[in-house]
């Protein structure tokens, strides 16, 4: 009965209707609340909110948001600061590709940079500061000795006017996610042939990799690097620690007004909200022109031979250092915040604590527990049934083909496109509504908004690569799908699920306004920990809170990491 | 004849504090409360970015837990306005009672916003055995929040006042007054500054240099509107117009918060902060985040003082409970660990004279930290101004300097 013709796909007949589910479900399951808490903040944004006193709907809250000093200044930064993050970081990764793509060091670097992917951002950012402020450790370092410095210098390094700094601590994170997406989509392009026929063609590596290469990798990491400019747009608690101040990125301006004092701010805020998912929907459109401007001159250049493209160790060296940066910086960035964890007093301009103290750890350690315990059950929740639905939109595509409902899965997308601002506090009106606020039912949920599209990101590529004749041999040797699927299919994708896994469980223990929003004061995890306890500004507490925070989502991926690198065939 | 009505009064009273009881769901008393609040979970919502107030919070935690089986449990905040906004989600979702926030550490505007949209619950002052002992006549902001009357809606729990910490190894001598600060950083420019002006101490800041530099004080405790205000206020625009260009960055950025401004103080960036909290000096000392030469000055024509407070929301789910800890905040016992300066190190809100002998002890056998001030040397407190004056320093910083 092995030997049975069963079908491939859907398209010979019958499918699977189990799996057909699964795209119906994970679109109902994510895009409901989503949208349900879009309409509660377009609502408010119009003046309707009656438990503030907001009956009568009209254009007030718009006209007070645009009477918002420094509000174009604000929306200025914030589009100089995001495209900027985004550009830099898909430059430099595609650099690295085209220049290093093979070479030792290049794996090197993509075996350093993913641990970073598990590194929250807020204590990246941290780190950072800590790293290279005018107080910094940098400084202290060299200070006085070869500064002259006694005081620090008043130079705005981090809070910089334009924005630079905010724009490292984003590519800090941003390079190491792209260059991952992009690893794992060269695995799909055939490098090394397309490589050989340019150059038997008479062309350099370069120009192969800028003309033939490039535009290939790139249309498969489209999605990601538009997640990263949302991203890059949207962001709050780096933007918080590294952005000006006066006047902040928008995002930062919005968080500020959701959370005045003054309630009636909240109207412009709602307004505010919708106006920044413009301004991210308007961002990726224009970045989108950008690709199409990018391609015909592509296009032009190579109908006219190609263009001259630098090549050499000089270029190389420099994406290599571009891409390396993020590791130096983070890793001496956690050391920074590791030595004030253990300091009892360190002051300007002294290189290394002048005294040092295990009391802090030991004082917080009990407190660490309970919200360690709470972020590694809701990240391992919201990543295993996360992975489920997932996997089971892959496997129905795969079964039963690209169906209508397959073809609308981008629409998951929308949580990582929207400001988070924009719909969580319409969502939490909407969990108390249901009874739910401070349940884990809420708390996982709301992680998953998050965990499902990173999960899909990382792993439709590697799913729909997968060479379809191993299914064909097991089809016909195990004689059931589910057998195939158990047995051959999961087993040969191992690397890559455990590798999602990961991601989507350092996505959910990184999540700081759903949990706080879904938490209820109830469920608290060690990034809202982190985040509230960085208000006091003690060094010590900073530092063992982010450390902490890191700790969990690193240890997960090493696990991954360990597991995915075991021979089990 | 007069002790018979006076005698109706107080059964009037009595029973309309019975009807006021039963409208608000609790029993009629205390002992009724104490059985109700026994094994109750208590949501604190309370600002956590200050480590001593922590501290404090979990004794707090630990005692109620002792005397009374209330179970304390601090939501740590690092907004007050989570919480704010979170009781606003729970009264558009309508849920009335049974709410998640039992207790909430408030003041000022915040109060002023929740009592104004109706949700808070009260008045419940009247029903705290300890409240008799609070100062209410010589610590006025006990009962007035920013010149608006609490009327039972939040209990006072310490009190703060604006001190100005520096660093006297760098400055020996600090400016007492608002133009000698002027004048002291022209001297030397870049070593001061504020937080972000929509930060409360940002906004303190400038309203403190207001009452030295308003020509009438005594206007400041009534509402202002904006004419009136951009007349009275031109004196402090003059004097902030041109120290601007001389704080910390030339004035073009500020700390998030007073403790980012803290830390700037701390590595030399800046010598002189302003500070809520009259111990803050000899706390940082403690705690190895300020350096030991720290010090505190106050402006010689006095500071302005106010009170910390907390408050229920009108949907909480456990009121009794949430009425014993804010009653256990009152007693001596609490009053005199919040006034440790290894602790806390915050002023009493209440009135010694009416202490047991015993209690008064407790104050009287309390250290003074080596960079705090005595009682003599703060010297009175200044009234808050009303909110309308705060509000408008706010939108005119913004309009002047906001581009």
């Amino acid at each position: 009965m092995g030997t049975a013709v069963l079908p491939l796909t859907g398209k010979r007949g019958s499918g699977s209707p189990l799996l057909a589910l699964f795209p119906a479900a994970a679109l109902l399951l994510f895009l409901a609340p989503v949208l349900a808490g879009l309409a509660s903040t377009a609502l408010a944004a119009f003046g309707y909110l009656p438990a503030l006193g907001g009956t009568a709907p009209g254009l007030d809250p718009w006209r007070r948001l645009f009477a918002v000093p420094g509000l174009g200044a604000s929306l200025g930064l914030t589009l100089r600061t995001g495209f900027l993050a985004a550009a830099v970081s898909l430059a430099a990764v595609l650099g690295l590709c085209a220049t290093l793509h093979g070479s030792r060091l290049f794996r090197w670097l993509s075996r350093m940079l993913a641990p970073l992917l598990a590194l929250p951002h807020a204590a990246a950012a941290i780190g950072l500061a800590f790293l290279i402020a005018p107080s910094g450790w940098v400084s202290r370092l060299l200070s006085p000795g070869l500064t002259g410095w006694q005081r620090p210098p008043d130079i705005a390094i981090v809070h910089d006017p334009f924005g630079l700094c905010l724009v490292l601590g984003l590519t800090l994170k941003e390079i190491p996610y792209l260059l991952f997406m992009a690893v794992a989509a060269l695995e799909q392009i055939r490098v090394r042939e397309q490589l050989a026929v340019c150059r038997t063609l008479g062309h350099g590596r370069a120009a192969a990799w800028l003309h033939v290469l490039i535009p290939q990798l790139y249309r498969q990491i489209r999605l990601p690097v538009y997640a990263v400019l949302a991203f890059s747009l949207s962001v709050v608690d780096v933007a918080v620690i590294l952005a000006p101040t006066e006047p902040p990125p928008f995002s930062v301006l919005l968080f500020r007004l959701f959370t005045d004092r003054d309630l009636g701010l909240f109207f412009p805020a709602s307004a505010g909200a919708l106006l920044q998912l413009a301004l991210t929907v308007a961002a990726i459109g224009v970045w989108r022109l950008g690709e199409c401007a990018a391609g015909g001159l592509g296009r032009r250049l190579v109908c006219r031979g190609g263009a001259r493209v630098p090549e050499g160790p000089a270029v190389s060296g420099f994406f290599g250092a571009v891409a390396g940066l993020p590791v130096l910086l983070s890793l001496g960035g956690a050391l920074a915040l590791a030595l004030g964890s253990l300091s009892r007093s360190w002051f300007f301009p002294q290189a290394l604590p002048s005294a040092w103290t295990l009391a802090h750890w030991m004082r917080h350690a009990p407190e660490l527990l309970r919200p360690a315990g709470v972020t590694f059950a809701a990240a391992l929740a919201a990543a295993a049934v996360g992975l489920f639905l997932v996997i089971g939109c892959l496997q129905n595509e795969r079964v039963n083909g690209r169906n209508p409902a397959a073809r609308t899965l981008w629409l998951l997308y929308t949580p990582l496109l929207v400001p988070q601002i924009a719909f969580l506090s319409g969502l939490q009106v909407l969990l108390v509504r249901l009874g739910l606020d401070g349940t884990w039912t809420a708390l996982v949920g709301s992680h998953l908004l998050f965990v499902f599209p990173y999960l899909f990101l990382s792993l439709a590529d590697p799913w729909r690569a997968f060479d379809l004749r191993y299914r064909t041999v097991a089809l016909s040797l195990c004689g059931s799908r589910a057998r195939s699927f158990l047995r051959v299919e999961l087993p040969l994708m191992r690397r890559a699920v455990l590798f999602a896994f990961a991601v989507g469980f350092a996505v959910s223990a990184n999540q700081y306004l759903p949990t706080l929003f879904a938490g209820a004061g109830r469920l608290t995890t060690l990034t809202v920990e982190a985040v509230t306890l960085a208000s006091g500004n003690d060094p010590r507490v900073t530092g063992i809170y982010a450390l902490a925070q890191a700790a969990l989502p690193l240890a997960v991926f090493a696990a991954a990491l360990a597991l995915g690198a075991r021979r089990r065939f | 004849m007069i002790a018979a009505l006076r005698s109706l009064t107080v059964t009037a009273a009595v029973f309309a504090a019975l009807r006021l009881a039963e409208a608000q769901g609790l029993p009629p008393t205390w002992e009724g409360i104490l059985e109700r609040a026994r094994g109750q979970d208590v949501y604190w919502n309370a600002w956590a970015g200050d480590e001593p107030t922590n501290a404090f919070i979990a004794w707090v935690g630990r005692r109620v837990k002792e005397t009374a089986g209330v179970n304390l449990v601090h939501v740590k905040l690092s907004l007050t306005a989570e919480a704010v906004s979170r009781v606003v989600a729970e009264k558009a979702a309508g849920r009335h009672e049974g709410g998640s926030i039992d207790l909430i550490w408030i003041n000022g505007e915040n109060f002023l916003a929740m009592k104004e949209q109706g949700l808070l619950f009260g008045p419940f002052t009247h029903r705290l055995p300890h409240f008799g002992l609070v100062d209410t006549a010589g610590k006025p902001s006990t009962v007035i929040d920013f010149t608006v009357p609490t009327e039972g809606y939040e209990s006072p729990w310490r009190m703060a006042r604006i001190v100005y910490v520096y660093d006297a190894a760098r400055l020996p001598r600090p400016p007492r007054s608002i133009p000698a600060m002027l004048d002291w950083a022209r001297a030397n420019p870049g070593r001061i500054t504020h937080p972000r002006i929509r930060n409360f101490l940002g906004s303190t800041f400038l309203k403190q240099a207001l009452y030295e530099l308003i020509d009438d004080p005594g206007r400041l405790v009534r509402p202002v509107g904006e004419e009136e205000f951009l007349a009275r206020s031109a004196p402090l625009w003059r004097w902030y117009e041109e120290l601007k260009p001389l704080l910390w960055r030339r004035g073009e950025q500020f700390p998030e918060s007073g403790p980012a401004m803290r830390a700037l103080l701390a590595d030399g960036e800046i010598d002189i902060m302003i500070s809520f909290n009259p111990n803050e000096a000899t706390a940082g000392i403690a705690r190895g985040i300020l350096p030991p030469t720290v010090r505190t000055f106050v402006l010689e024509r006095g500071t302005i003082g106010n009170t910390s407070f907390v408050a229920i929301p009108y949907n909480a789910r456990h009121k009794e409970g949430a009425l014993v800890v804010a009653d256990f905040l009152l007693t001596p016992e609490s009053q005199a660990r919040a006034m440790h300066p290894e602790g806390m190190g915050n002023p009493t809100v209440l009135d010694l004279d009416r202490l047991a002998p015993e209690d008064r002890r407790r104050f009287a056998a309390l250290p003074r930290g080596v960079a705090t001030l005595s009682p003599e040397e703060l010297g009175r407190a200044l009234p808050e101004p009303h909110p309308s004056w705060m509000n408008r320093i706010v939108a005119e910083w913004e309009r002047r300097y906001s581009r």
